[in-house]
């Protein structure tokens, strides 16, 4: 299982000194993991799954990213999202819950303390990396608003703006992008809101300045650029999905023994490998199984793919 | 046959088109050896050799709708060099599909012919594909005669299945692979008979039929 603390990771593995120095002090008085240490599995050996746990090299995380919002080859969000204008940026939380509030992302800078989470992301397209992210729990956002009993799931928005997203010009999906989790999910102390990666402000092409990061699900739910998040009652419409039912679920949990009708799921490719690396295996939930199973005790997820 | 003297502009353009041809898979080959193919060379390889298949087959039935325009003969002398090509970057692809992708995994690839059509369908660009390249050669066509010509239009099935591949590989922005079915269907109605009567370049046509490589 990969979810290393920041005291787990020795900064040579990841960062040149300098940035890893701008980071420490970012991290100072984080009181990071101190929830999740408590969950069952975090602290096990992270090995145990041989799953990757070298971070990818950061000009493979800015280089090579799925954004359509900028266009659909790998390299375009990297070219086109430079003159996305993160700042300022205000999210809406709204719906089901009592204390609905506009924030701007500083406040949330100012509110949330940052932590680092090494994780890695599987995408539905059979390869994956290992990002160190920095960012803070869902969960503490969504306390301060207060859910009411009927929020059951939460849905989130990107922003929508053609002018500085060319991608949404065309309508390859039905913008603006949205994703959505089961509240239980998103409570689930996994689940990041991120603001940056390694060490430095999250890069436009990663979805700045604020996007969410589910380690166990396909990379399509981590959704970018969030302008808004709402706490709903029934299970919300979400981009790939409803483009594509069949072969986009709306759980998306990794899970090798579901194949997309595109790409066997059973391995995967780790970025920045190379060219005779052997395809990995992928294992449920991406290796998080023993901290996110029992949320779907009970559950067919070959039918609830 | 034609006269030597006609035949230098032709050759001087296939030299020129085989080098051009080359130039993809030795810039690949400098990626690989190099290190240098991104962040997934498995699969800028795989695309590579894919999108230069693509576009050769294509190239090749550029070639008599060139001529018609033109009323050049020599444009239809490039088909087997530019077909060769295609079934060169075709075979790579190939070789990457099953070597690199899937690291010869038979379980995977077998699921993929079965269960993916889009994988089927480029299959059967391939397989259909070895018949024409086997038989390019002058050889071959005067050993099948007039039943080279019939086994060669295969070609455009072959692009059909091609272009169809591309269209079902892509998660969600069809605009690329439908801007080169557009190109497909603009080159196979270039064919059509009826709009050759009548055409200014019909005599010169009449005329390139005396060349010895005809489709
Ligand atoms: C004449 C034969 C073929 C042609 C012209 C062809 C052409 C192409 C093209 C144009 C692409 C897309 C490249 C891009 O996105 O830039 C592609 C991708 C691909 N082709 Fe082919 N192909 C052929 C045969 C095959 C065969 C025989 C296989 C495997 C059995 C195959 C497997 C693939 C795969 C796996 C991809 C990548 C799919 C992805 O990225 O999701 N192709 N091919």
């Amino acid at each position: 299982m990969l979810i290393r603390k920041p005291a787990d990771i020795a900064p040579s593995e990841i960062t040149p000194p300098e940035v890893w120095r701008r980071r420490r002090d970012l991290l100072k008085g984080t009181l990071a993991l101190a929830g999740l240490a408590a969950l069952p599995g975090a602290g096990a050996a992270l090995s145990a799954d041989d799953g990757g746990e070298t971070p990818t090299a950061i000009e493979h995380i800015t280089q090579y990213n799925n954004f359509y919002e900028f266009g659909a080859g790998k390299r375009d969000p990297s070219i086109h999202a430079q003159a996305l204008v993160t700042r300022p940026w205000s999210i809406r939380i709204d719906g089901e819950c009592e204390a609905p509030r506009e924030i701007g992302i500083e406040d949330i800078l100012a509110r949330y303390p940052q932590e680092e989470r090494l994780y890695r992301l599987r995408c539905v397209e059979a390869w994956a990396m290992v990002i160190p992210w920095q960012g803070f729990p869902l969960a503490s956002l969504l306390k301060d608003v207060r859910p009411t009993s009927r929020a059951r799931y939460v849905a989130f928005e990107t922003l929508h703006d053609p002018e500085q997203m060319p991608g949404q010009r065309r309508g390859v999906l039905d913008w603006p992008y949205r994703e959505g989790l089961r509240i239980d999910e998103a409570m689930h102390p996994l689940t990041l809101l991120a603001t940056g990666l390694y060490g430095e402000t999250l890069p436009n092409q990663n979805g700045a300045p604020l996007r969410l990061v589910v380690p166990w699900k396909y990379g399509f739910k981590s959704i970018k650029s969030i302008v808004r998040i709402s706490l709903v009652e029934n299970q919300p419409v979400t981009a790939w999905n409803a483009r594509q039912p069949g072969e986009y679920g709306f759980y998306a949990n990794v899970n090798p023994a579901v194949d997309h009708p595109r790409w066997s799921q059973k391995t995967h490719r780790m970025i920045g490998e190379g060219l005779l690396a052997k395809p990995r295996e992928t294992l449920p939930f991406n290796g998080y199984g023993e901290a996110v199973a029992p949320l779907y005790a009970g559950m067919d997820l070959r039918r609830f793919f | 046959m034609s006269r030597p003297g006609d035949d230098w502009p032709i050759r001087v353009l296939q030299v020129t088109l085989f080098g051009l041809c080359l130039l993809p898979a030795l810039d690949l080959l400098r990626g690989v050896l190099s290190a240098n193919l991104g962040a997934n060379p498995v699969e800028h390889l795989l695309h590579a050799t894919g999108d230069w298949a693509l576009w050769l087959l294509l190239a090749t039935l550029a070639m008599t709708p060139a001529r018609r325009l033109t009323g050049w003969g020599g444009w239809v002398r490039q088909r087997r060099l530019l077909g060769l090509f295609a079934f060169f970057y075709a075979s790579l692809h190939l070789m990457v599909y099953l070597g690199l992708d899937r690291a010869l995994v038979w379980s995977t690839i077998l699921a993929d012919v079965w269960r993916r059509p889009y994988i089927t369908v480029g299959l059967a660009a391939f397989v259909l594909l070895v018949p024409l390249a086997l038989t390019s050669s002058r050889g071959w066509m005067r050993r099948l005669g007039r039943h080279w010509k019939r086994l060669h239009r295969v070609i455009y099935l072959v692009a059909i299945l091609a272009v169809l591949h591309y269209l079902w590989l892509v998660k969600a922005d069809r605009l690329v692979p439908l801007i080169h079915a557009g190109i497909l269907a603009l080159l196979l109605f270039a064919r059509l008979p009826g709009l050759q009567r009548g055409s200014p370049l019909r005599r010169k046509r009449t005329q390139a039929r005396s060349c010895p490589q005809k489709l």
